[in-house]
């Protein structure tokens, strides 16, 4: 397969800008899910198809693109994404979140804070949070509309109610500047915090379903909660082991047959730098600090 | 005692209507659905709708409660427009003031909701955000339908017909409404359960002061809840008054058939 068998970024022009206005539609109504005519991609929906549109439609030949996977750069879904763009739209690529011009994201937002120039997209398989619990569509559109969120926290309720807490720990709702409620994509709801008065631009991409949604920057987003069962951010109680930050989102790794174990940091980008500048943890060994 | 009865509804007919009708009509293409309806209904009255299966009952009532909308006449609840309202202003009113029961409770509850979650859905939607004073209020709301407290966390899905009623009309009554609309509440239910639940339904309709408007085919219903009638045949009302009068002593044609055939059974 040859590049030049492609438009830059594979998608044709039109397509594109269909895509850009329903991106800025979503920029001028934060959270709200606009429609937009989804086409088939090279490769299947469970592989975030809304995500490489927007990305697709947002990559300018002088972008560097990263993109991460549960926080690494090297799984499958991640490797097969950014070989896509390589190849159709010929960008640059980089694991180094501070270098990327965009970030494409299934399931974490990084660890280290995004800056202005950047944009974040992310993968999103549902993007309407009230369907859980109301599966016509005709009545959550109404529900958005008429701003009837009464049904969101039944769904938290529910989860007070049968294990003594809220138990959701992904795609935990949020509420986008007072106004709608939105689907934050399967992110542990670890990284909710970080959602709000972002410095980077942050869409949203929902292939099968046909929706983009959109944060612009320092956008309000303030996640659901009872008064007396506050919103909390759930923390394991370990530091990483190889990098010894404190105050990360961790895997738990099975190290041998015995069933030891150890925690590392998930975003692997921000992990592999702290070790780079010296940090080390319960099990990591000094990396050199010398540079090549 | 049934002075006293009489005295506090006399007073309460002098305060002004709290639904006022007019020339009410609403139609399936040329078939009409019902029509020329015109009545009021005073605060804590219990206007009882009856007529033959197809007389056009359950479409009035929906137009009453925004279900739908008429094609002529006026709606006033408390000197507001209703059909004038904005659709929001509407539904917000019937998650507070107003309450619906529906004939099939399936078509009132979520089946996949535990029953506390179902009862509470209506604090929640009105802006309740702490979760131990709706469950307090869930727990209190079941008690007074005579569901145990230890079905809380249960699924509306393993309940008999009956509670399942029983948990529709908590999950509807919990944010205090004042005008509950009750589509053939009994129906389907078996004769015993529908006893008991007749039984429950004029307790709270007399605690709560509730004005309701409900619409059965079974004058058995109406004789035990209505204070007034209302007859309805080929979309239209017929005849209108007093439940007793209107039973004991009917005028039209088509309500005394009514009566006599009750009196068969
Ligand atoms: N959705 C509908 N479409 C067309 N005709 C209807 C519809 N609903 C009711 N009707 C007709 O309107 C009349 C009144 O029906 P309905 O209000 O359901 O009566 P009831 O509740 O007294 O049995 C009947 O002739 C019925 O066939
Ligand atoms: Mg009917
Ligand atoms: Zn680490």
């Amino acid at each position: 397969m040859n590049a030049q068998a492609y438009n830059f970024a594979y998608l044709d022009e039109q397509t594109k800008r269909m895509i850009r206005r329903a991106i800025l539609k979503g920029l001028a109504i934060p959270g709200y899910q606009v429609p937009f005519a989804s086409r088939e991609m090279p490769m299947p929906y469970g592989w975030g198809t809304g995500g490489v549109q927007v990305t697709a439609a947002c990559l300018v030949p002088e972008d560097k693109l990263k993109v991460i996977d549960q926080g690494a750069d090297d799984t499958t879904n991640a490797v097969s994404i950014r070989k896509f763009f390589e190849k159709t739209a010929g960008v640059e690529v980089t694991e180094a979140t501070g270098e990327a011009s965009l970030i494409q994201t299934r399931h974490r937002i990084p660890e280290q804070d995004l800056s202005k120039d950047q944009i974040l997209v992310y993968q999103v398989p549902i993007p309407e949070p009230l369907r859980f619990l109301e599966p016509r569509e005709t009545e959550t559109r109404k529900m958005h509309e008429l701003e009837e969120y009464g049904l969101m926290h039944v769904k938290l309720y529910e989860d007070i109610s049968r294990h003594g807490e809220i138990s959701t720990s992904y795609a935990y709702p949020v509420k986008v500047e007072g106004r709608y409620i939105m689907d934050p994509s399967p992110i542990p709801k670890f990284d909710n915090p970080k959602l709000s008065d972002s410095s980077a631009i942050q869409l949203f991409g929902a292939g099968r379903e046909q929706r983009i949604y959109a944060l612009p920057p320092y956008t309000d987003v303030q996640s659901l909660d009872f008064e007396d069962y506050p919103f909390e951010v759930s923390k394991a109680p370990h530091d990483c082991d190889l990098c010894g930050a404190k105050d990360t989102y961790l895997d738990e790794v099975i190290t041998d047959d015995a069933g030891s174990r150890m925690y590392v940091c998930s975003d692997t980008d921000f992990c592999s730098t702290r070790r780079q500048n010296g940090h080390v943890g319960r099990l990591g060994t000094p990396v050199s600090s010398e540079v090549a | 005692m049934t002075a006293a009865v009489a005295q506090i509804q006399t007073n309460s007919i002098e305060d002004a209507p709290l639904l006022k009708v007019q020339n009410l009509a609403k139609f399936y293409g040329s078939r009409v659905g019902c029509q020329n309806v015109s009545f009021d209904l005073f605060p804590g009255e219990v206007l009882g709708i009856v007529g033959e299966s197809g007389s056009g009952k359950s479409t009035l009532l929906a137009a009453l409660a925004g279900h739908h909308q008429p094609d002529r006449g006026t709606i006033h609840y408390r000197d507001q427009d209703i059909l004038a309202l904005q659709e929001s202003e509407r539904r917000r009113l019937s998650r507070t003031e107003w309450a619906f029961v529906h004939q099939n409770p399936r078509d009132g509850l979520r089946l996949g909701v535990s029953a506390g979650g179902n009862v509470g859905e209506r604090l929640m939607s009105v802006g309740s955000r702490h979760y131990g004073n709706i469950r307090t209020q869930a727990l209190d709301w079941l008690e007074r339908v005579e569901i145990s407290p230890d079905r809380i966390d249960d699924r509306p899905s393993s309940f008999s017909g009956g509670m399942q009623q029983r948990l529709q009309i908590a999950r509807n009554l919990v944010t205090s409404p004042k005008l509950v609309f009750m589509d053939e509440p009994t129906g389907g239910l078996d004769v015993s359960v529908q006893a008991r639940l007749l039984d429950l339904l004029r307790g709270l309709v007399r605690t709560l002061g509730l004005s309701v408007i409900i619409v059965t085919h079974d004058l058995a219903v109406v004789r035990l809840l209505a204070d007034r009638l209302m007859v309805m045949k080929s979309g239209e009302v017929v005849e209108q008054g007093l439940t007793d009068q209107v039973l004991d002593d009917p005028q039209h044609g088509y309500t005394q058939l009514l009566v006599s055939s009750v009196l068969q059974v």
